[in-house]
């Protein structure tokens, strides 16, 4: 299976790249157009800003890339937030693929941003390909202060409102969390992400 | 709801773990790797490694264990260690850490801050601060890995944690000097009175002796993780344990 990373310019893409490796599933870490429209997976990870992510997508001439894809695609962390409308993070247009506008956390004093550390979904489709064999008590990390609204989301997760963890429409699929740095509940859903 | 985290540090020395008292008297304790490894199969909810002598010898961390850690642990870990720039701190992080953590650095030059926190998002980015009792005063002190060259920077810790996360500054780990090494409990206290001006993660370090000194910071300083080395590493406390002890006494902890 071909499997390609986009190399958005973030920062820490090589653990996605690493985890991949774990499950014994080679991947390339790319911008080139034709090597993300031929691979089988595509995975847009990211980590950083909306607006800034998107700029880089933009240089790299991926905008239209990303919204054409038909095959599996996963976004991970800004990745999920960039499949969004838009995101209030620097009042970004992101790729639209999923309806929606991301917006920063409503915490009360008492929780902290970012969302940091180990927390737990709830799976409203437990039936969804990427929950496949996850019996909804696991502990994923999370690294946000932005997060998107619930509609299209298969699982989410809370940390002063109710947020989407993990979202489906169609052939993109993302969560908010970092599966890459999940250990064993993590590795789980990136094999079902391979193998959906 | 998010977990607690409890997290070992590891002190890197020339490659290799080790781990003072005090910060004196080092000893080693093994090979990065297999204790990266060994944690992430006990359960452990990040790593943080501090590159102990990078920073008062102004040379900054070895990228190469970076990138072997990430290839072998699936769990988040955090880099410390001679990072005063971005450069550096972009190389560390392509290397596969999550986050990189600045102490005396930030110090020397508080603006590193705003500069990381602006290239990879505040989420990066932690600030690591070594508070020590002056009389009713908690001071912050600079270069603490070489305690030759331990410098007073002159600035109360209140102060300075509002400055980082003015700054940008996206956790801190706040190492209460006073309490680091003697292993009779974290400095709850400062902890708490510090909590109360962080609205950032803020973990806590030093002290660790013992179960109830895990409990105590949890639930009485509200720190979202607790940093530990000796105990974790001479096996005195072992993490499932520690967390399923926890979890009896209502606790949030993963596992």
């Amino acid at each position: 299976m071909t499997i390609a990373v986009i190399n958005s310019g973030g920062a820490n893409l090589g653990s996605v790249v690493h985890a991949l490796n774990r499950l014994g599933a080679e991947s390339v870490l790319t911008r080139d157009a034709a090597e993300i429209r031929a691979a089988e997976r595509v995975i847009l990870p990211g980590v950083g800003a909306a607006a800034w992510a998107m700029n880089a997508l933009r240089e790299a001439g991926l905008v239209e890339v990303v919204r054409g894809l038909t095959q599996p695609v996963l976004g991970i962390c800004l990745g999920l937030q960039l499949l969004f409308e838009r995101s209030d993070e620097g009042d970004a247009e992101c790729l639209g693929q999923i309806p929606g506008t991301v917006g920063k956390l409503a915490v009360d004093a008492s929780l902290r941003l970012p969302h940091m550390g180990w927390n737990q979904l709830a799976w409203s489709d437990a039936g969804d390909p990427l929950a496949r064999g996850l019996s909804g008590d696991e502990w994923f990390y999370f690294v946000h202060s932005f997060a998107a609204p619930v509609d299209h989301a298969v699982a989410t997760s809370e940390h002063g409102q109710r947020f989407a963890a993990v979202v489906r429409r169609g052939n993109f699929a993302a969560c908010q969390f970092h599966p890459e740095k999940s250990a064993a509940a993590g590795a789980r859903l990136l094999a079902n992400f391979l193998s959906s | 709801m998010v977990a607690v985290r409890l997290i070992p540090c590891l002190d890197v020395r020339d490659g290799r773990v080790v781990k003072g008292v005090r910060f004196r008297n080092h000893r080693e304790m093994g090979d990065i790797v297999e204790l990266a490894a060994r944690y992430r199969d006990e359960g452990a909810d990040e790593l943080v490694f501090y590159d102990i002598t990078a920073s008062p010898q102004r040379r900054s961390v070895d990228v190469g264990w970076v990138e072997k850690v990430a290839a072998a642990i699936d769990i988040p870990f955090c880099v410390a260690g001679g990072i005063r720039d971005v450069d550096t701190a972009r190389a560390v992080l392509h290397a596969g850490a999550d986050k990189v953590s600045v102490n005396s650095p930030a110090l020397e030059r508080p603006a590193l801050i705003s500069e990381l926190a602006e290239a990879f998002g505040s989420q990066c980015v932690v600030v690591g601060i070594d508070s020590i009792r002056e009389g009713s005063h908690l001071r912050v002190r600079q270069y603490t890995g070489d305690p030759d060259n331990m410098v007073d920077p002159r600035r109360d810790t209140e102060h300075w944690v509002e400055e980082v996360q003015r700054l940008g500054a996206g956790e801190i780990v706040l190492n209460c000097m006073d309490s680091d090494g003697v292993r009779s409990g974290y400095d709850i206290d400062q902890l708490a009175h510090i909590r109360a001006l962080c609205k950032v993660p803020l973990i806590a370090s030093g002290g660790a002796g013992e179960e109830a000194h895990f409990l105590e910071v949890f639930q009485q300083a509200d720190v979202d993780g607790a940093l530990a080395a000796t105990v974790f590493h001479s096996g005195q406390i072992a993490i499932p344990e520690l967390k399923a002890w926890l979890a009896e006494r209502r606790v949030v902890t993963r596992f």
